[in-house]
């Protein structure tokens, strides 16, 4: 794709609707693939400008969003970790790689729990958007480099940092072996990714069931947070019995670790996981589930389709 | 800037009645009864609205859910998107389930993007809205006249086209005008505005194209409205819905027949954790009697013919 264009749509998905689409199942007859993304981040006191969007509201030092954030790392994670443990839910990291770096103890953490790491960049406060290609190609290399150095793991999952993106950014994780993005919200299904070379598929990440997009972009209380996770879940643990879905709880350790919130969302893991038919797994594993059985069922029934719907 | 000596007073359009000559003044407590079909108290109109928000939208207006975040923004997109894949088989599902219809009202460049869906509201009996082109397209004052009425034109081929139905029904794009708006739809033959957010029954509109009228298509019960804009919760959205519709009812039965109008986003609506709430609204009006579901249009001819 020539980043000089501007295309109207991604062009990165074809036109699925839930009524009319292959079904999907998952491991011993679950309804909903269920897993926890746990965004470990790192954001700087003093990041560098970028023009796409300002870092910090006021002028440097902004104290209070940066430490608010700095909580999760201190305090928070520690409190989330230890509810998701209780609940056998390993979580998926969405990690800016520099946490490696930083704070190590809490890598080790995760590790000793068999947890996920995927990308999430390498510092919240770096934003691909305007990167040229060699740039956003040399970010990726040190992401998959520092995962691989740090936790031995393979990067088999992307969320771009603060979700910034730039057209090349899907072409480019394909080449690097990425499997999966985090970064699509149309489906609550994995859907396969159109790339020129290789293979991605999205896996939902629930975006509306994010904390921050709930707690403080929405404005809701922990409560009715809490509330909208179980209804959200029962909805698709319903719609699981046709055709199998996904659900992902994205969180921030300084948001859901909060002493006020832990006891409402250790609820909802208990609440879900209490369930028969659902699969509590990672992110990447739900992707190899899918590329095994339902990857190339999915792109054939797509690809009949394509006369009739045409591309997003 | 210094204000004009007589800008406190001077406004020659001061009178009784309208400042301006698109509508009569009218009280709705003043006018004769209306009688629905099988004699009706509500006439039940839901509008699920489908909508392409655009990667590269640069509206001449503010557009709300539009693309908040740099190019490219996958984000807000596909979010919106959602709603055309499954939100509004979600809410179908629901329709279904309780026997109500709806109007559907669609950009015309999302029925060229996803034909399925054209195909599925002619499936399924629906009345097709003409939206307007996208939601990076809205109209607004200013805008090029001739501009405006190519674009109209083009809509309206599109999803007529598309679709075969007469499609009688206009809705703006975020519900906003140019001036010449309204003469240029009625131009092309629409027979109904869903804009003007002043009263609960239709009214008789003028234009240079005769008199159409406007329908009191939903702007408070609106669940982006509601849920997105002012963040209340899934309950009190049913509340909402609940509430007002009581208040119709009860009116209908001193004042004759009453519209209950209910617009749905399926990106928002159709999300898994609202459903539900949508639901139990909905059965709570259609298990009344003297409920009539309906069309835009089905609602006007009756509206006229009584």
């Amino acid at each position: 794709m020539n980043k000089d264009e501007m295309p109207r749509a991604p062009g990165l998905y074809d036109y699925s609707p839930s009524i009319d689409r292959p079904k999907i199942t998952w491991p011993n007859g679950a309804r909903v693939a269920f897993w926890v993304a746990p965004n470990i981040e790192y954001y700087e006191y003093d990041p560098p400008q970028s023009p796409g969007r300002r870092p910090w509201p006021k002028p440097h030092p902004d104290v209070i969003p940066y430490s608010h954030r700095d909580y999760g790392n201190r305090a928070g994670f520690y409190r989330m970790m230890e509810a998701m443990a209780k609940y056998g839910v390993r979580g998926s990291v969405s990690l800016n790689v520099a946490v490696c770096q930083h704070h190590p103890e809490i890598i080790e953490a995760c590790k000793e729990l068999d947890w996920e790491f995927f990308s999430h960049g390498i510092y919240n406060t770096r934003y691909t958007y305007q990167m040229e290609e060699e740039m956003e190609r040399a970010m990726m290399v040190d992401v998959i480099k520092t995962i691989k150095d740090c936790t031995g793991q393979n990067t088999d999952g992307w969320l771009a940092p603060a979700l910034s993106y730039t057209t090349n950014t899907f072409e480019l994780l394909a080449e690097y072996g990425v499997k999966y993005t985090c970064d699509l919200f149309h489906d609550d299904q994995p859907q396969p990714v159109k790339v020129n070379s290789g293979k991605l598929i999205s896996v939902p990440y629930s975006l509306e069931m994010n904390d921050t997009v709930v707690l403080t972009m929405l404005g809701k209380s922990m409560r009715h947070y809490a509330d909208i996770l179980k209804t959200n879940f029962d909805q698709l643990y319903a719609e699981g019995a046709d055709n199998g879905q996904v659900m992902c709880i994205p969180l921030h350790p300084f948001l859901i670790g909060q002493p006020h919130r832990i006891g409402a969302f250790a609820e909802v893991l208990d609440y879900i996981t209490s369930h028969d038919k659902v699969w509590v797994t990672t992110g990447r594993e739900i992707a190899a589930h899918y590329y095994e059985h339902h990857y190339d069922n999915v792109v054939a029934a797509l690809a009949g389709n394509s006369a009739k719907k045409r591309d997003a | 800037m210094s204000l004009p000596n007589d800008y406190a007073t001077n406004y020659p359009k001061r009178g009784h009645g309208m400042d301006h000559d698109r509508y009569a003044w009218s009280q709705l407590h003043e006018r004769p009864a209306i009688t629905w079909p099988n004699g009706a108290r509500v006439a039940l109109w839901v509008v699920t609205q489908l909508q392409w928000f655009p990667l590269d939208m640069k509206p001449g207006v503010p557009v709300p859910a539009g693309m908040a975040r740099p190019y490219p923004d996958y984000w807000d997109y596909t979010l919106r998107d959602y709603g055309n894949r499954i939100g509004v088989y979600r809410i179908f599902k629901v329709l279904d389930k309780l026997g109500i219809r709806t109007s559907v009202a669609m950009n015309s460049a999302l029925a060229e993007m996803y034909p399925y869906l054209v195909d599925q509201v002619n499936q399924r009996g629906y009345e097709l809205i003409a939206n307007g082109l996208d939601m990076g397209h809205p109209h607004y004052g200013g805008m090029d006249r001739g501009e405006e009425a190519a674009r109209i034109k083009e809509v309206l081929e599109t999803l007529r086209g598309m679709s075969g139905q007469a499609v009688r029904g206009w809705l703006s794009p975020i519900r906003s005008e140019s001036k010449h708006t309204p003469d240029l739809v009625a131009a092309q033959g629409i027979d109904y505005l869903c804009d003007w957010a002043n009263d609960d029954m239709p009214y008789g509109f003028e234009t240079a194209s005769g008199t159409i009228h406007n329908m009191p298509h939903a702007m408070e019960l609106d669940d982006q409205q509601i849920l997105i804009n002012l963040r209340h919760t899934e309950q009190e959205y049913v509340d909402q819905l609940k509430d007002q519709f009581d208040c119709l009812y009860a009116e209908a039965e001193q004042r004759g027949g009453r519209i209950m109008a209910i617009n749905l986003n399926p990106w928002v609506t159709g999300q898994a954790y609202r459903i539900k709430a949508l639901e139990e609204a909905l059965s709570y009006i259609a298990g009344r009697s003297g409920v009539w579901s309906a069309t835009g249009s089905e609602i006007l001819d009756a509206f006229k013919a009584s």
